[in-house]
């Protein structure tokens, strides 16, 4: 299920997981020095507090005196509401305060400043204790001046830090993860623009992909261009196949045609003749559909590499024309053709291969003794070459399948052919940017055959 | 010779807070009964006729209680609470009194939307409001200036005390520090804040002062003649009880170079138990507290219009500052140097 997740989302995912991870990381330690910040505020005040208090102590009369001063518990007032206990004793004895504080143990035996945590009154509280030693008459006393403030004021600010970088964490991850989701999008494009140049190709588009993917993409490139290439070659092998098979039979074909021709010529019997002229039909009809194998196979190589000379569609018209006159003949057919001359850019023996196979059709599906036209004409940067015959059309399926290779017609029962014909001329077309436009003829009878070419 | 007039002056005095005080235990507990069984117990610093307004106006809104009111002074008050009494709303003016005993835990915590709404200066960690700010005052007959303008720095008030002792001998009051909480935050902070406090303490220790509990009687005093100035009484209690008296003769004056002003305070104690019915009281004068009228209550609210803003003396800050003149230590040492002031020979040295 993981594996079909879109890249996309996968990628926004993961990066939010990092960003919520940092976020609660840069939380949880803002959090922390927000508190270390204002433990440290609280003991450097407790530790001036009781150093102003140890400041005041002094000998009088052989007895320790001192003197709270005010400023000892007003600094503490200024930085919290805490509560404020404090105690100050004389060696065993105490001089004042709250004699029940406890006071923090000395890590060091001679350290003057020792803080420490503790329990008084039901609260909580941070102690501190200063150390000074007193001459009383001739005997030096430890004083221990210990200060005490509840922790309410420690947990106030570090808590309001604690909620503002919650908040700004927060806000960083919603900026985090839109951005992220930008990111995404923005490299993934690549990937997208590569997947619709694949997607645009036409059908037999089988060149190399052109080098500038990013370098994530060279190895997929790179596959697909092999995958095409062996496709390219494999379907040039079939070609080469198929022009070959149809080449080897076209030969032995004409020799049978030949000795049928004089069998037909030297017989007088009735069912003979009309069997050798079906044999004749037929052959013909073999060996048609191995020309037209041929062809095939011709515009699909041609196409690969393909001619841009100058070719006058009025010469091809008449040429095509002579050629199909023996064929047209047969069935009294007159060839009909109009010309102007136009050139255009392009391979001559595929347009000719095209052109020959449209009037090739037209000439198969008209009833005897009827009119193929052939007009030329040019209009804006396109030429065309229509073909109208006096047939049946192309009948009721929709015209554009029958560009198909081997689709024939709905209504062409009763006609030998083999589908290929349409197909060639449109693949023809194609290769030269023109295209093959299939429709009824004037008045809506008979088929009408239009090739379309550009100009330029 | 001087001795034993510095004792007739201390028995007198004793004499007098003896009585004030015996007179206080009969008169000065009252209870007002409610519709309910449910018990109210106040003990506050405030005079029953001061406070009485409130008490009614509080039981208007809830009058199935009963309001127990027991007047004392700053200094029993803390000590019924440090002892463990039973109350559920203290309400003292002795600022640092007060605040020891939230610090030291006799204090319960109370928070509402009243309380939330005081400025930060009139309270302390939810356990401590403000609702008035009073300030201290001098009061004087104006006979005893004779014609002089009133003095209106301390400065001033020691020249003329100086210059006219014969007007002012035996006839000068002020509070007993060891005896009103007060008296001793008024002259703690006084003494910190300025130092003409003890230049005046020595005079004012020359002219035989009387030594007071209350401001209250203080006023009296004044107005009855006993006195012909009294320092460092509650501006609250004498507008209240000269507002009465005619012709202009007391004056009141407010010290231009430092005034003291006192925030009255409410705790509820630990040991209460009617804590809901302690809150809504301390919510009722926190409202009063803030208005901005001043309206005919006995007492003034936080924010003056009047003469306190206009001298710009910030009212007495709450904080563990306060402390430090309780501790015994510094407390000790500042009431010998007050009583050395004090009480002096009068004769001319």
């Amino acid at each position: 299920m993981i594996r079909s997740m879109s890249i996309g989302r996968r990628l926004t995912l993961l990066l939010a997981g990092v960003a919520a991870l940092l976020s609660l990381l840069s939380w949880s330690m803002v959090s922390g020095l927000a508190r270390q910040a204002a433990a440290r505020t609280q003991d450097n005040v407790l530790a001036a507090s009781a150093s102003t208090i140890a400041e005041t102590l002094r000998s009088e009369q052989g007895e320790v005196r001192l003197e709270l001063p005010y400023s000892a518990f007003s600094m503490l007032g200024a930085i919290s509401e805490d509560r404020v206990f404090y105690r100050v004793t004389a060696g065993e004895r105490l001089l004042t305060g709250y004699s029940d504080l406890p006071a923090p143990e000395p890590d060091q035996a001679n350290s003057r400043v020792t803080f420490g945590n503790g329990t008084y009154r039901g609260a909580e509280v941070r102690m501190v204790s200063v150390r000074r030693v007193v001459l009383a008459g001739d005997r030096p006393v430890s004083v221990i001046v210990t200060v005490a403030q509840t922790l309410d004021g420690v947990a106030a600010i570090s808590g309001q830090i604690s909620r503002f970088a919650a908040g700004l964490s927060l806000a960083f991850f919603v900026l985090a993860v839109g951005l992220s989701e930008i990111a995404v999008r923005t490299s993934l494009r690549p990937l997208n623009s590569f997947a619709q140049s694949v997607s645009r190709r036409g059908p037999s588009d089988l060149r190399p992909l052109r080098p500038g993917a990013p370098a994530e993409l060279v190895p997929l490139r790179g596959a697909l261009n092999r995958l095409m290439e062996r496709l390219a070659q494999s379907i040039r092998r079939s070609e080469d196949f198929i022009a070959e098979a149809a080449h080897r039979v076209r030969t032995p074909l004409a020799t049978v045609r030949a000795q049928a021709e004089i069998a037909l010529r030297s017989t007088s019997d009735a069912e003979d003749r009309h069997r050798l002229r079906q044999i004749i039909r037929a052959v013909d009809e073999s060996s048609r559909s191995a020309g037209q194998l041929l062809d095939h196979a011709t515009v699909a190589f041609r196409a690969e590499h393909l001619a841009r000379d100058p070719v006058d569609l009025a010469e091809l018209v008449n040429q095509t024309t002579e050629a199909l006159t023996p064929t047209a003949e047969m069935k009294d057919i007159e060839l009909k053709a109009t010309t102007v001359s136009v050139t255009v850019h392009g391979d001559a023996v595929l347009l000719y291969s095209a052109l020959r196979n449209v009037l090739d059709n037209a000439i198969k599906y008209s009833p005897e003794d009827t009119t193929v036209r052939i007009d030329i004409s040019e209009a804006g940067a396109e030429a065309r070459i229509s073909i109208s015959d006096e047939g049946p059309g192309f009948g009721a399926g929709p015209a554009e399948e029958l560009k198909e290779r081997f689709r024939r017609g709905g209504n062409t029962e009763g006609v030998v052919g083999s589908g290929l014909g349409l197909t060639i001329a449109a693949d023809v077309l194609a290769a030269h940017g023109g295209r093959l436009d299939l429709g009824a003829g004037q008045k809506g009878e008979g088929a009408c055959v239009t090739l379309v070419l550009p100009t330029s | 010779m001087r001795y034993t007039r510095l004792a007739h002056v201390l028995a007198l005095c004793v004499g007098l807070l003896a009585m004030a005080a015996s007179a206080q235990e009969i008169e000065d507990h009252k209870s007002y009964p409610g519709t309910g069984d449910r018990t109210l117990r106040i003990i506050s610093t405030a005079d029953l006729e001061v406070f009485e307004p409130y008490i009614l106006a509080f039981q208007e809104d809830r009058p199935d209680l009963t309001v127990d009111y027991t007047v004392a002074s700053s200094i029993e008050l803390y000590r019924a609470i440090r002892g463990g009494g039973v109350y559920d709303l203290a309400l003292s003016s002795a600022m640092d009194l007060q605040l020891q005993l939230a610090n030291d835990g006799f204090a319960r915590s109370y928070r509402s939307t009243q309380t939330d709404a005081l400025p930060e200066w009139a309270r302390w960690r939810d356990l401590i409001f403000a609702f008035t700010a009073e300030s201290a005052v001098v009061i004087l007959s104006v006979d005893s200036l004779q014609g002089a303008p009133l003095p209106l720095t301390r400065q001033e008030l020691i020249l003329l005390l100086r210059e006219h002792p014969e007007r002012f001998l035996g006839k000068v009051g002020t509070y007993d520090l060891r005896e009103s909480g007060l008296g001793y935050l008024f002259a703690t902070q006084e003494a910190r804040s300025t130092d003409a406090y003890w230049r005046l303490s020595e005079v004012m220790g020359r002219l035989d002062p009387l030594l007071y509990c209350c401001s209250g009687q203080m006023v009296d005093d004044v107005i009855s003649g006993r006195l012909v100035l009294a320092y460092n009484v509650l501006g609250s209690y004498a507008a209240e009880r000269l507002a009465g008296e005619t012709g202009g003769k007391v004056q009141i004056v407010r010290m231009q170079d430092f005034a003291n002003v006192m925030l009255r305070t409410a705790i509820i104690p630990a040991t209460a138990q009617e804590v809901e019915a302690a809150g809504a009281l301390i919510d009722g004068l926190l409202e009063l507290g803030l208005r901005d009228d001043p309206g005919d209550w006995p007492l003034p609210p936080l924010r003056q219009t009047g003469e306190v803003s206009s001298a710009g003396f910030g009212p007495i800050r709450l904080g563990p500052a306060l402390m430090i003149y309780l501790d015994p230590l510094n407390r000790r040492a500042f009431l010998d140097e007050w009583e050395n002031a004090m009480e002096q020979d009068t004769d001319p040295r």
